[in-house]
C-alpha cells in the first residue's frame, strides 16, 4: 500500500504544479480549455490525495510496524479510534492531512462557487493547487509518512497517553480545518487582486469560507482548552503558550475581517485593509504551523524538531512577497468610495473593533515572539509569561466586549441622540444595576466585576433586539410570537446568528472572569484523613483520602486515588483521579500478561473532574509515599468553567444559523441610516 | 474630514495604550531565560544577580531526580554540559518530568549555589513522540 500512496503522492504534485500553472496562465490570456483544465485539476488533486491518505490509513490499521510512521504512533493494543488519529498526529501525517484537505477545500470551492463569479475561478484553482503544492512537496521531501524501516519491530512506540483522549481526537483535524480553510478566501483575494475585479463580487463569492474557518478555528481553539483542562492537570485551560497562541492568532485577524468587511459591503470603505486582513490571517495560518513545527519558540508543547520549519519559512516569505507586490500593485484600484462621517456612528465602531483585535494579535505576536527578538537585540532571551499577555490583554479584551454590545446597535454614518437613547438605555442601565449588585454583594475583584457588567450590557442589547424585531413582525405582519421568532431569524441568518455568536462571546468573557476566582489547595493525606476548602461561593467543601486501588485497563494499569467530597457536610460523592501506566506488549497477545509488558512513556495523569454551573471540583493525584496509600493530592475549584464549554456550544449554534444555506441575505440600503433590524423594518413599512 | 481627524486620534490613543501595556508588560513580567553556562557568567559578574529571578533551561541528570511525596520535594541536578547546578522544587511536578529530559525552572539561585525553582516545566525533546527503540 506504501507503494500506491508514493505514487499518489508524486502525482499530486506534478497535478499541483499543472493545476497553478494552468489557472494563472488560462486566467490570463482567457484560454477557455486551460480554465476548463485548472478546474479538472482541483478535482484530480483532490482524488489522488485521497488514495494517498487511505494508503496510510490502510497502513495504520494493518499495523504495518515495517513502515516507520506507523511503528512511531502507534501499538497492537492502541484503541482503534486512536490508531486513526494517529494519522494527524505526527509530523508527517499532518502535512499529508493537510494536503489532503485543502485539495478537498479547493475542490469544494470550484464546485459551489456560483457561476456568476466564474471570472475569480482560474485564479482560485491556481492558488489552491500552489499551496498544496507546497504541502505535497514538503510531505514527500521532508517529512514522508511512506518511509520504510530496514527492519520490522514487533509492536509499534504506541501514541503518547496524553493524546488518547476523546479531545485530542478532534481538536487537531478542528483547528487544522480552520487554518487549512482560510486559504479558500485568500484565494479569492489573490483572484479579485490579480483579475483587478475588485468591486464586491470576490467578496459575496467567499463569504461562507470566511465564517466556515472562523468556525473551525473557534471550535479547534475551544477543544484545545477543554483538552488541556481534562488532559494537562495544572488545573487551568488557557497558558498563554507559543502554540496555543499560534492558533489564537489567525482567530483575531479573521475575526477583524468579519466585522469590517460589513462596511466594505455597505459603504465601499476599508478595501485596501480588508485584502491586508484576509492575507495576514493566511500568513498567521502558515506562521502557526511554523511555530509548532520548527520548534523555534521553546514551547511545552513543541514537536519533533525538524526541516519542515525551513519549508515552512521559505514559503512564508515567498507567499508575504508575491501578496503584498499584488496589494501594492493594486493600491489605486481600491480607493474609499466614502468617508468616516462620525465618530458616533457604526463605521467608527466597526474600525474601533478592528484596531483593538489587531492591538491584541500585535501584543500576542510580541509577546510569543519576545524570547527570539531579544536575543536578536540584546544577545539573551527574556521571556514574557501569562502576567504579560493578561496585564495587556483584559483591558483590550473589556473594551473589545463594551464594542460587542455598541458595534450592532448604533446607526450607520452618524447616530443621533435619539438612536442612541432608544437603543442604548435599558442596556447601560441593566449593566450599571449588574455591577452595582455585585460590588454590593461583595465582590472586589475590579475586572471580574467590570467584566460581568460588560456582560450583562451586551447581554440586553441582544434580547433587545431579538424581542423588538418579533414584536415588530407580530405588529406588522399578525404573526404569533414563535413564528415570528423564527422569521425573523430566518430571514436574516447573518444578522441573528452572529448576535448568537456574540452571546457565546459573551459566555466565554464571563466564564475567564471567573477564572479570578479559583482556590487550590494541596495536601498530604492518610486514608481515613480529610481537608477543607473553601468556595469562592461561601460553601466549604471536605475532601476525605478513601485509598489508591490498581487494575488493568485496555492497554495501560492504573492507579486511581479516590476521595469521598461533601459540600457544607453533606455528601457531593466519591471522585478519583489516576495515574495511568502505559504499556506495549512483546508479543501479540491480548491481553497482554504481564511479564510481557514494556513500559511506554511516563505516567499520566487524569484529573477527576465534576462540573456544576457554579463550580468544577478539579481533583489530582500527585502520587503515593512508596509502599504506602499516603497520597498527595491537589484539590482545585474552578468556578464557572462548565460557562466556556456551554460557550462553545452557542457559538457552534450561531454559526450554523449564519452558514444555513436559503434565501440569500438581504442588504440594507445605502440611506439607511437607523441601526436595529426592528428600526428597518418599521421604516420599510413605513415607506410602502 | 473632521471624523477622520477624531478616528486617528482615538486610534494614536488605542495605540498608544497598547503600547503602554505592552512595555510595562515585559518590563515588570520579563524574565531571563538562560542556560546554566549563561546563569554561572552572569552569577560572576555581578554577585547581585542572586536576587534576580530568571528562568533556566537545561537537561535532567540521569539518576538524580529524588522526591519526597509526603513533602512533595523534588530535587534533582540539571546541565547544559559545562556548569551543572541542584535544583530544588516544591509542588507538583509534571508527568512528563523524568530523566534525561529538558526542562525550564523558574526562581532564583541561592547564594549556596542551589537553585530555588518555583516553576517547573518538562517536556520531551520531542512530546508527541517517542525516543525511537530500535
Amino acid at each position: 500500500m506504501t507503494v500506491l500512496g508514493q505514487l499518489a503522492l508524486w502525482l499530486a504534485l506534478l497535478i499541483g504544479a499543472w493545476g497553478t500553472f494552468v489557472g494563472f496562465y488560462g486566467g490570463l490570456r482567457q484560454r477557455p480549455e486551460l480554465i476548463e483544465s485548472s478546474r479538472r485539476a482541483t478535482y484530480a488533486l483532490c482524488g489522488v490525495l485521497l488514495v494517498a491518505s487511505l494508503a496510510l490509513i490502510v497502513a495504520l490499521v494493518k499495523h504495518d510496524f515495517n513502515v516507520a510512521y506507523v511503528a512511531s504512533y502507534t501499538s497492537r493494543n492502541l484503541p482503534t479510534v486512536y490508531i486513526l488519529s494517529a494519522f494527524y498526529g505526527g509530523q508527517a501525517g499532518s502535512m499529508l492531512f493537510w494536503a489532503v484537505v485543502l485539495a478537498i477545500f479547493g475542490a469544494l470551492a470550484q464546485l459551489l462557487t456560483s457561476r456568476k463569479y466564474d471570472y475569480l475561478l482560474p485564479y482560485v484553482a491556481g492558488v489552491t493547487s500552489a499551496v498544496a503544492l507546497f504541502f505535497v512537496a514538503t510531505t514527500l521531501f521532508a517529512a514522508n509518512p511512506f518511509e520504510r524501516l530496514p527492519f520490522t519491530p514487533a509492536d509499534g512506540n504506541g501514541l503518547n497517553p496524553q493524546l488518547q483522549n476523546p479531545g485530542m481526537v478532534i481538536h487537531p483535524p478542528m483547528l487544522y480545518l480552520g487554518y487549512i480553510s482560510i486559504t479558500i478566501p485568500f484565494a479569492f483575494a489573490v483572484a479579485a487582486l490579480v483579475s483587478k475585479r475588485l468591486d464586491v463580487g470576490w467578496l459575496h463569492a467567499m463569504r461562507k469560507w470566511t465564517i466556515v474557518s472562523w468556525l473551525f478555528l473557534s471550535i479547534g481553539i475551544t477543544l484545545g482548552m477543554w483538552w488541556a483542562y481534562v488532559e494537562l492537570g495544572w488545573g487551568g485551560y488557557w497558558a498563554w503558550d507559543p502554540v496555543e497562541n499560534a492558533s489564537f492568532l489567525p482567530w483575531l485577524t479573521m475575526t477583524a475581517f468579519l466585522h469590517s468587511v460589513m462596511i466594505q459591503e455597505k459603504r465601499g470603505m476599508l478595501k485596501k485593509w480588508n485584502m491586508v486582513l484576509i492575507a495576514l490571517s493566511f500568513f498567521l495560518s502558515i506562521f502557526g504551523t511554523f511555530i509548532t513545527r520548527s520548534g523555534i519558540i521553546s514551547s511545552v508543547h513543541s514537536f519533533a524538531q525538524s526541516p519542515v520549519g525551513w519549508w515552512f519559512l521559505a514559503f512564508l516569505v515567498a507567499i508575504m512577497a508575491v501578496t503584498g507586490w499584488l496589494i501594492w500593485a493594486r493600491a489605486p484600484m481600491l480607493k474609499s468610495e466614502a468617508h468616516l462621517e462620525s465618530m458616533v456612528s457604526r463605521e467608527a465602531s466597526f474600525l474601533f473593533n478592528n484596531l483593538l483585535l489587531v492591538g491584541i494579535a500585535f501584543s500576542v505576536f510580541w509577546g510569543t515572539m519576545f524570547p527570539k527578538l531579544s536575543e536578536l537585540f540584546r544577545g539573551t532571551q527574556v521571556t514574557v509569561g501569562p502576567p504579560f499577555f493578561n496585564q495587556v490583554n483584559i483591558p483590550i479584551g473589556l473594551g473589545l466586549l463594551a464594542l460587542t454590545g455598541i458595534g450592532p446597535l448604533i446607526a450607520w454614518r452618524k447616530a443621533s441622540l435619539g438612536n442612541l437613547r432608544r437603543q442604548f438605555a435599558a442596556p447601560v442601565t441593566a449593566g450599571l444595576v449588574a455591577g452595582v449588585l455585585l460590588v454590593a454583594l461583595g465582590v472586589r475583584h475590579f475586572y471580574a466585576t467590570l467584566t460581568v457588567a460588560l456582560a450583562v450590557f451586551v447581554t440586553t442589547t441582544i434580547l433587545q433586539e431579538f424581542i423588538r424585531g418579533v414584536g415588530a413582525r407580530h405588529r406588522l405582519h399578525g404573526e404569533g410570537y414563535l413564528e415570528a421568532f423564527a422569521r425573523l431569524v430566518g430571514r436574516n441568518r447573518r444578522r441573528y446568528g452572529g448576535y448568537v455568536v456574540h452571546l457565546a462571546i459573551v459566555t466565554y468573557f464571563v466564564a475567564f472572569a471567573g477564572s479570578a476566582f479559583n482556590a487550590n489547595l494541596e495536601a498530604s493525606l492518610k486514608p481515613g484523613e480529610s481537608v477543607n476548602l473553601a468556595s469562592p461561593w461561601g460553601y466549604d467543601y471536605t475532601f476525605t483520602h478513601i485509598g489508591v486501588s490498581q487494575y488493568d485497563e485496555m492497554n495501560r494499569l492504573v492507579s486511581a486515588a479516590t476521595v469521598e467530597v461533601a459540600r457544607d457536610g453533606e455528601r457531593v460523592g466519591i471522585m478519583k483521579s489516576e495515574k495511568r501506566q502505559h504499556f506495549t506488549c512483546a508479543q501479540p497477545i491480548s491481553p497482554c500478561p504481564r511479564n510481557l509488558r514494556q513500559q511506554s512513556f511516563e505516567p499520566s495523569t487524569e484529573a477527576g473532574i465534576r462540573s456544576d454551573l457554579r463550580e468544577d471540583i478539579y481533583i489530582v493525584y500527585a502520587g503515593s509515599v512508596e509502599g504506602t496509600e499516603e497520597t498527595y493530592y491537589k484539590f482545585t475549584l474552578n468556578p464557572l468553567v462548565w460557562w466556556l464549554w456551554f460557550g462553545g456550544f452557542v457559538l457552534v449554534v450561531g454559526g450554523v444559523i449564519t452558514l444555513w444555506p436559503g434565501t440569500t441575505v438581504r442588504t440594507t440600503r445605502r440611506g439607511d441610516t437607523q441601526g436595529g433590524y426592528a428600526a428597518q423594518l418599521v421604516g420599510e413599512n413605513k415607506g410602502a | 474630514m473632521q471624523a477622520k481627524y477624531k478616528f486617528v486620534f482615538g486610534a494614536v490613543m488605542v495605540g498608544g495604550t497598547v503600547g503602554f501595556l505592552m512595555t510595562s508588560g515585559i518590563k515588570e513580567t520579563g524574565v531571563y531565560f538562560l542556560t546554566p553556562s549563561e546563569l554561572a557568567a552572569k552569577v560572576q559578574a555581578d554577585s547581585s544577580f542572586h536576587d534576580v529571578g530568571v528562568k533556566m533551561g537545561a537537561r535532567v541528570v540521569h539518576g538524580s531526580i529524588e522526591r519526597d511525596v509526603a513533602t512533595q520535594t523534588v530535587t534533582f541536578d540539571v546541565t547544559d554540559g559545562t556548569q551543572t547546578y541542584p535544583v530544588v522544587y516544591v509542588g507538583l511536578a509534571p508527568d512528563t518530568f523524568t530523566d534525561d529530559v529538558d526542562v525550564v525552572v523558574e526562581g532564583r539561585l541561592d547564594q549556596g549555589g542551589t537553585f530555588r525553582a518555583t516553576t517547573l516545566l518538562a517536556k520531551c525533546g520531542s512530546r508527541y513522540e517517542t525516543v525511537p527503540t530500535a
